[in-house]
């Protein structure tokens, strides 16, 4: 009876697996800081071209106080415009699901707008609302998130497995069962697909915007500045705080995917999402 | 014996009025008495699976009725009169073994407790009472579809419907099964619709065997199977049981010859 029974890994064996797949990751991440460390000394590149990393750390302890709580109000712009983007994604993905018709008219239009540079919308949007205001960046990163993350629920609501529906039906299902049983569920790995790349591109849409103006506490309209003065460790401190923004956001989304789907192969461990 | 499914008159035809119409069934008539054990068998494109999704009301007939239980199919199937169970064990991948035989129990509101207990009773009659909590993807196939199985019964349908139920398993797994189906058959009152391509498969399990011909899709014959129940491994070495192969799969080589 046991035999054809995949059993799930225990939690040591798990720890092992992460420490042997994260491993050369963080080897090749050291070897890289410890050769631009040497290419910088040995050639004597300039500060003003490329600071080496033990500046950068310096001056990175120096000026927290000033990038953190700069990449903290960059952070609320990337989140506000996230969630209010997510969460209009998702409902206007429910309503086309629910009616084909408006998804025949919406999605077509939606994959267009998606495909253009929506980030040049940013003056406009400074125009729109404040320049200084987080609206004006949260704005942008709304309407960047919003697309893929429609695109890909609208896809996860629709492309479901024939069969599941007919067996639904058999049982005399209705529309809104199949649709809270059925259609929701096998769209969840779908929607957190394109969250985790909403992740990314929020933060990305928050400081681009930002260099078409912005408030003087934001971490783009810090970079821009520093790197104007030619203060290139103090850019790159700013630099170190933006990416450790995007990984801690991505991290945070994939924790909540796991919670949400234990079921789910990205989540066995065979993938990392 | 009363009458589950009477199919009166039944033509099916797909893409009507453009140039790829197929005229699916033509004229079906069949009467299935209530507790029998129904196979459907014929080749690829028959129209077996068709009839079946039409009992089901999972298709509408271009022209003729199909009453179930009195009823439309229609009804029926509002009724929850139907358990349908595919090639494919059609799992919910997010659901464990439990909830997934609990899904048909949700849908009809059944109370969360007696769920459970229904849906525990049913994975021990189909022997995978130590399964309950794994998901779909931690089975074997053949587990998967007694999971399938165990959940088309849960609710106790009228109906059975199987469309290849046992097609994608291995010949010994097949042949568990098959001895499993007709246990639960013998134990639960149900009426049991089956398509099938495999001869032996058809004989073993059914009180009749429908053999189907294609293009249109037309009833060729009604075979009886008149072996002793309760139907054993012995079944299998019976001459009756070898004499009634044959009769089908005469029936099966005659249309060849006519068509």
């Amino acid at each position: 009876m046991t035999t054809g029974v995949v059993e799930r890994p225990s939690a040591a064996e798990r720890v092992r697996d992460a420490l042997k797949r994260f491993l050369p990751a963080a080897l090749l991440f050291l070897g890289g800081l410890a050769t631009w460390e040497l290419v910088h000394r040995v050639f004597g590149i300039e500060d003003f071209l490329l600071p080496q990393p033990s500046d950068i750390a310096a001056t990175f302890a120096a000026e927290a106080g000033t990038v953190i709580p700069a990449g903290w109000f960059t952070f609320q712009e990337a989140l506000v415009g996230f969630l209010i983007g997510a969460v209009a994604a998702v409902l206007i993905a429910l309503l086309t699901a629910r009616w084909t018709p408006i998804q025949a008219g919406v999605v077509p239009f939606a994959v267009a707008v998606n495909a253009t540079p929506i980030i040049a919308l940013a003056p406009i949007m400074n125009q729109w609302f404040s320049v200084t205001s987080i609206w004006s960046k949260a704005a942008i990163v709304a309407v960047i998130v919003f697309f893929p993350v429609m695109i890909n629920t609208t896809r996860g609501l629709i492309e479901v497995n024939e069969r599941s529906i007919e067996l639904m039906r058999s049982y005399g299902a209705s529309p809104g069962a199949i649709l809270r049983k059925v259609r929701v569920p096998h769209a969840l790995p779908f929607v957190f697909s394109a969250l985790k790349v909403g992740t990314t591109l929020s933060v990305i849409a928050a400081i681009v915007s930002e260099y078409f103006g912005g408030s003087r506490k934001a971490l783009g309209v810090y970079i821009t500045q520093q790197a104007a003065l030619f203060h290139l460790a103090e850019a790159w401190a700013a630099i170190v705080v933006a990416s450790t923004m995007g990984i801690t956001f991505y991290i945070a989304v994939v924790l909540i995917e796991r919670a949400v789907m234990p079921w789910h192969a990205s989540v066995r461990g065979e993938d990392l999402g | 014996m009363a009458e589950a499914v009477s199919i009166d008159g039944v033509t099916k035809v797909f893409n009507a009025g453009s140039s790829d119409r197929v005229e699916a069934l033509q004229e079906i008539d069949l009467q299935i008495r209530s507790r029998e054990f129904i196979s459907l068998i014929g080749p690829s494109g028959c129209g077996k699976s068709t009839l079946l999704r039409l009992i089901g009301d999972l298709t509408d007939p271009t022209r003729g009725t199909v009453t179930v239980n009195g009823k439309t199919s229609h009804q029926a199937r509002l009724d929850r009169d139907y358990g349908m169970v595919f090639q494919h064990a059609t799992l919910l991948e997010w659901r464990s073994i439990l909830r997934n035989v609990e899904l048909p129990l949700e849908i009809m509101d059944v109370d969360g407790s007696e769920r459970e207990a229904i849906a525990r009773r049913m994975l021990g009659l189909v022997g995978l009472d130590d399964f309950e909590h794994h998901y779909p993807w931690q089975l074997s196939g053949g587990m998967q579809q007694r999971v399938a199985i165990a959940r088309a019964l849960s609710f106790e349908p009228a109906i059975l419907l199987m469309d290849e139920p046992f097609g994608a398993l291995d010949e010994m797994t097949r042949e568990r099964m098959q001895a499993e189906v007709l246990d639960l058959w013998t134990k639960t009152n149900t009426t049991v619709v089956f398509v099938t391509h495999s001869i032996p498969e058809a004989v073993f399990l059914s009180t009749r065997v429908v053999v189907m011909s294609p293009r249109p899709g037309r009833i060729a014959d009604v075979i009886d199977i008149d072996l002793p129940q309760p139907r054993t491994e012995e079944t299998r070495e019976d001459p009756r049981f070898f004499e009634l192969l044959t009769r089908v799969r005469e029936a099966l080589r005659g249309m060849e010859a006519t068509s």
